[in-house]
């Protein structure tokens, strides 16, 4: 369950982004979750709301975008949607596939209040 | 006093403010969610650097063999260079007290509960060792085959251990320790007359998901295989120094 601890790093950057920026309160919290990242959004959903508790967050709603992993076969060139870690050419079984993204773990949007 | 607290964010991410549609701002960034974390491990790499210091995170499920396999190579590398162990678990100083018993300074870590160790825990374990110029460093995470893997220690490689007892399927089942790994050991294969397990798989399974991944067997108990993982640290600590 380390999606406590990233829950709480977000948590933590949405606040102190928002102090920075002179907003008392964090309403919306946008994220991008790589497939690849080891991270399950339904596991962070549920931490999120926890971890808010008593912070300028408290209540925020949290936006989980799936940044499904793409790929390219260094073989046949075609370019592959990742379901999993297996990284074999479903088009020609050359292996490994080059994984181009689905590794990130990233904030990218808050919103806050004054 | 800790010389990594307060640490500030990296300046390269930064914040772009515009109005929402609704009553507030909209605060756009392009932030890593770990970045604290690995702020933490790029200074644990430095205090590593400034020592001339290499460190090995190991991973693996509880019961895997991590301690056991610590104390047979401590054993044998005691006498090459200076050592020191990081130890990792949710309670107790049991596995401390292990590695005190072949003669090495140890730090344990209680993480209450929690499931893996972070970089600003190892940097903390780092200024209570002392480490000395040259220093082997063997930091044994927590026994967990998911969570540790995601967390940056700025350790100089990474280790994930497989018992012959776990079954050989778990590189696909757990793939993302074996993907951030750049060796799997294979441990206790003294046990396989004893159980099905076909290393053939296990390899194929790890090399799917990790094609560059080096793959040691070795039994601590017996000391099969045992030579091939020493040679193995020998030759990263070798690396790193040159």
């Amino acid at each position: 369950m380390h999606e406590l601890s990233i829950a709480q790093s977000l948590v933590e950057i949405a606040c102190d982004q928002a102090e920075q920026a002179g907003a008392k309160r964090v309403t919306r919290v946008s994220v991008l979750v790589g497939l690849l990242s080891g991270v399950v959004p339904d596991s962070l959903s549920f931490c999120f709301p926890i971890v808010c508790q008593g912070t300028a967050a408290e209540g925020a709603e949290l936006a989980i975008q799936v940044d499904p992993a793409k790929g390219t076969c260094p073989k046949c060139g075609v370019s592959v949607e990742l379901n999993d870690f297996v990284l074999i050419c479903p088009s020609c079984g050359a292996f490994p596939i080059e994984v181009r993204s689905g590794r990130d773990l990233k904030v990218t949007a808050l919103e806050v209040e004054e | 006093m800790c010389d990594t607290c307060g640490c500030g964010m990296p300046s390269h991410e930064h914040a772009h403010e515009y109005e929402s549609d609704h009553d507030g701002h909209v605060i756009e960034l392009e932030m890593n969610v770990l970045a604290k974390n690995d702020v933490y491990a790029a200074a644990n790499r430095e205090h590593l650097a400034s020592r001339g210091a290499v460190a090995i995170n190991m991973i693996s499920s509880p019961g895997a063999g991590k301690t056991t396999l610590l104390q047979q190579s401590l054993n044998q590398l005691k006498d090459w260079r200076p050592l020191a162990v990081v130890e990792g678990d949710l309670q107790t100083d049991n596995d401390a007290r292990r590695i005190q018993g072949v003669g090495v300074p140890v730090h344990q870590i209680n993480t209450n509960n929690g499931c893996h160790l972070d970089a600003h825990m190892v940097g903390h374990a780092y200024e209570h060792l002392s480490l000395a110029t040259g220093s082997l460093v063997f930091i044994e995470n927590v026994g967990n085959l998911v969570c540790p893997a995601g967390f940056d220690l700025g350790e100089n490689a990474t280790v994930v251990l497989l018992s012959v007892t776990e079954g050989d399927d778990k590189p696909a089942k757990y793939p993302v320790a074996f993907v951030n790994a750049q060796v799997m050991v294979i441990t206790k294969t003294d046990l396989l007359p004893y159980v099905d397990f076909s290393m053939d798989r296990c390899k194929e399974f790890a090399r799917a998901v990790n094609p560059d991944l080096e793959i040691i067997e070795c039994s601590s108990r017996t000391g099969d295989g045992m030579d091939g993982w020493v040679a193995w640290v020998k030759r990263l600590a070798n690396q790193v120094a040159s």
